[in-house]
């Protein structure tokens, strides 16, 4: 059976110690970026729009940490926190918010459209599901050149209520791909709650049963259950046994946008969120079994100063240069569309 | 060869060579397609090449454009040009515009086949000419083959270009024959070629509407009117200088659209003359296009749209008047 060859989770030693403490790491490097990404927002030099994942960290943490090197990442355009899970440098993913000389992508893509191809994080989609289908292809050409590496495509709650999720599932279910969704469920579509605009009550897990996958519901703020339920995944993908669609519970602390002060959620509702937030609860928890709290606190003054670095390094960069501007639009590295 | 057997032909020699060519779509395995035009390339290549794929267009083009992130060139059929409508998103949001907003960290080796254009009676949702609407999305090629030569070398180019390529074959022309050069056969993208030689005027058409311009070429020949007839073949890249060195010696232009009037690509191509040969010219350009109109499905209403050899032979007689 496929699924033995899924790999199991090391519980005990150094090694699973090492990779929770990348975990915290992750959180709390993505926490820091988006408080920062938010204060630059305020002080307009972050333009355009933003979509923040504070409160959401622990499903890319706990997600990127089952991962291999070579997997592909497909994210939304709430992807600051997985691209830099995959490497992307924080200066570099500041820089491009504020359409700076040394952003990610030169200023071209912004903060919807992040890209690392280098850690295989092969983008930011700002069209709703538009990326199942992509992540598709990803691990269908993995597949096919016999690698054994895995896609992962995050998504939001919304995006089971678009065609291109229902296309993608059904396709990576025939085709057996290995290839990982996960549903960031933070309870909101943009505004409006998902239960009130979809016909089953667990937006994906609900729909696993149509492409005859089981249905898999996790606590998202658990960044345990999280790697746990994806190394699962993983695994089973890796090893022939096909696709998995994972439901991971969350919360946005904040708007769904930089325009949005999310004022249509209950006060009490927030408040309960705000009490699961992921970040406290996990340190708690390594606390509870013994790290020093040097160690955390080592951890969160690292990402501090990476973040003041960051913010600064961008900050005195150049803006993108206008003569990227017709770079790029075809292989040969021009926009040329005529001779 | 026919130009239905030059798509298969085409594509064989392509998957021979380079083992990352594959073909997924709607019915191109076992069935060969449904306008047969991938006929024998499974049994030549086998289902892990070759592979059928569910009423999907997004999941698709996103299978394509996912493995030509990675690693390999994918040909995808979306049977009906028609049906890009429904995977635009995919086409045009994502395909297209990968490589510009990642700073060209993504490269997308591609090719989408399309059966497009008019003439089998089909209505107004399997017979459009969808070539306009796709040149007008930066980060696409798009490419009109109008001679079974031409689909095995364009195809062949298509394959092996960096770009995604939109390759529009000509649902008309499928059962016409014509020579394929011996051996292996690769033509460059963006070359127009003069398919007759005159000096009169320029006639600058498109994939069908290429023969219907020779054959009204051959009507007013025998007025002692000498067309000469150019057929773009790609309109990203646009040829332009063959276009102007026509130009240049005819001061006569003609297109013959089989899309739509309104922006039709013979629009940017009148444009580029005003602007760029205005003094070669004599006259101003005259675009003969189907009418603003969707496409109707009876013979009469059909042959009445398109523009037919008869209707480019007396809109050139009467501009030159």
């Amino acid at each position: 059976m496929a699924r033995d060859t899924a790999r199991e989770p090391v519980k005990t030693g150094p090694d699973y110690l090492e990779v929770r403490l990348g975990i915290y790491r992750g959180m709390v490097r993505v926490r820091y970026f988006e408080k920062r990404a938010y204060d630059l927002f305020l002080q307009n030099l972050v333009k355009g729009t933003s979509h923040l994942a504070i409160g959401q960290e622990a499903i890319a943490a706990g997600v990127a940490a089952a991962l291999r090197p070579d997997d592909y990442v497909f994210a939304t355009y709430r992807g600051h926190a997985h691209a830099m899970l995959r490497g992307a440098p924080m200066v570099a993913v500041m820089a491009e918010l504020l359409g700076r000389e040394n952003g990610l992508m030169g200023g071209k893509g912004g903060s919807m459209h992040l890209t690392y191809t280098e850690g295989n994080f092969m983008g930011s989609y700002a069209i709703v599901g538009a990326h199942l289908p992509i992540a598709n292809g990803a691990a269908w050409s993995a597949l096919y050149r016999g690698t054994d590496q895995v896609a992962v495509a995050f998504f939001g709650d919304g995006a089971t209520n678009i065609g291109a999720f229902h296309e993608a599932l059904n396709l990576a279910a025939t085709w057996k791909l290995p290839v990982v969704f996960v549903c960031e469920n933070n309870l909101y579509m943009e505004y409006t709650p998902i239960r009130k605009v979809t016909a089953v009550e667990r937006p994906a897990a609900d729909r696993a049963s149509a492409y005859g996958l089981p249905p898999v519901l996790v606590d998202g703020n658990d960044a345990d259950m999280v790697f746990e339920t994806a190394t699962r995944a993983v695994g089973l993908a890796r090893g022939g046994g096909g696709p998995s669609l994972i439901e991971a519970v969350t919360y946005r602390h904040g708007g769904h946008s930089r325009a949005d002060p999310g004022k249509y959620r209950p006060d009490a509702e927030v408040a309960e969120w705000l009490a699961k937030d992921p970040i406290p609860r996990y340190k708690e928890r390594l606390l509870d079994e013994g790290v020093a709290a040097e160690v955390l606190e080592r951890i969160e003054a690292e990402a501090a100063a990476e973040v003041d670095q960051a913010t600064e390094q961008a900050k005195a960069a150049a803006p993108a240069h206008p003569g990227g501007l017709e770079r790029e639009v075809f292989s040969d590295g021009g926009a040329t569309w005529r001779r | 060869m026919t130009y239905r057997e030059a798509v298969a032909a085409g594509l064989a020699q392509e998957m021979a060579r380079d083992p990352s060519v594959v073909l997924i779509g709607e019915d191109v395995g076992a069935a060969g397609g449904v306008f047969k035009a991938t006929a024998g390339l499974l049994e030549k290549f086998g289902a892990r090449r070759v592979k059928d794929t569910p009423i999907s267009e997004q999941a698709i083009i996103g299978a394509a454009m996912g493995a030509a992130m990675t690693g390999l060139r994918p040909v995808a059929e979306l049977m009906f040009a028609d049906f890009v409508s429904v995977c635009h998103d995919l086409v045009a949001n994502q395909v297209a515009k990968a490589r510009y907003m990642t700073n060209g960290q993504v490269s997308l080796p591609l090719v989408v086949r399309f059966g497009n254009g008019g003439g089998l009676r089909f209505g107004a949702q399997h017979s459009q000419s969808v070539e306009s609407w796709l040149m007008a999305v930066p980060g696409l090629k798009v490419v009109v083959p109008s001679t079974p030569a031409d689909v095995v070398g364009l195809l062949a180019a298509a394959v092996r270009d960096d770009d995604p390529v939109m390759f529009l074959e000509e649902k008309a022309l499928y059962p016409t024959s014509g020579e394929v050069p011996e051996g292996e056969h690769v033509d460059e993208l963006g070359t127009a070629r003069v398919r007759r030689p005159g000096k009169d005027c320029s006639v600058i058409a498109l994939g069908t509407m290429a023969d219907r311009a020779l054959a009204a070429a051959e009507q007013l020949q025998a007025e002692g009117i000498d067309c000469e007839v150019i057929d773009l073949r790609s309109l990203v890249p646009l040829d332009m200088t063959t276009v102007a060195a026509s130009v240049a010696k005819t001061g006569r232009v003609f297109t013959v659209e089989e899309n739509p009037r309104l922006c039709g690509w013979g629009a940017e191509v009148a444009s580029i003359i005003c602007e760029e040969c205005f003094y070669d010219l004599d006259a101003p350009v005259r675009r003969i296009t189907t009418p603003h109109v969707p496409l109707p499905a009876a013979d009469s209403l059909e042959d009445a749209a398109i523009p037919s050899a008869e209707r480019v032979a007396a809109a050139i007689r009467e501009g030159l008047g």
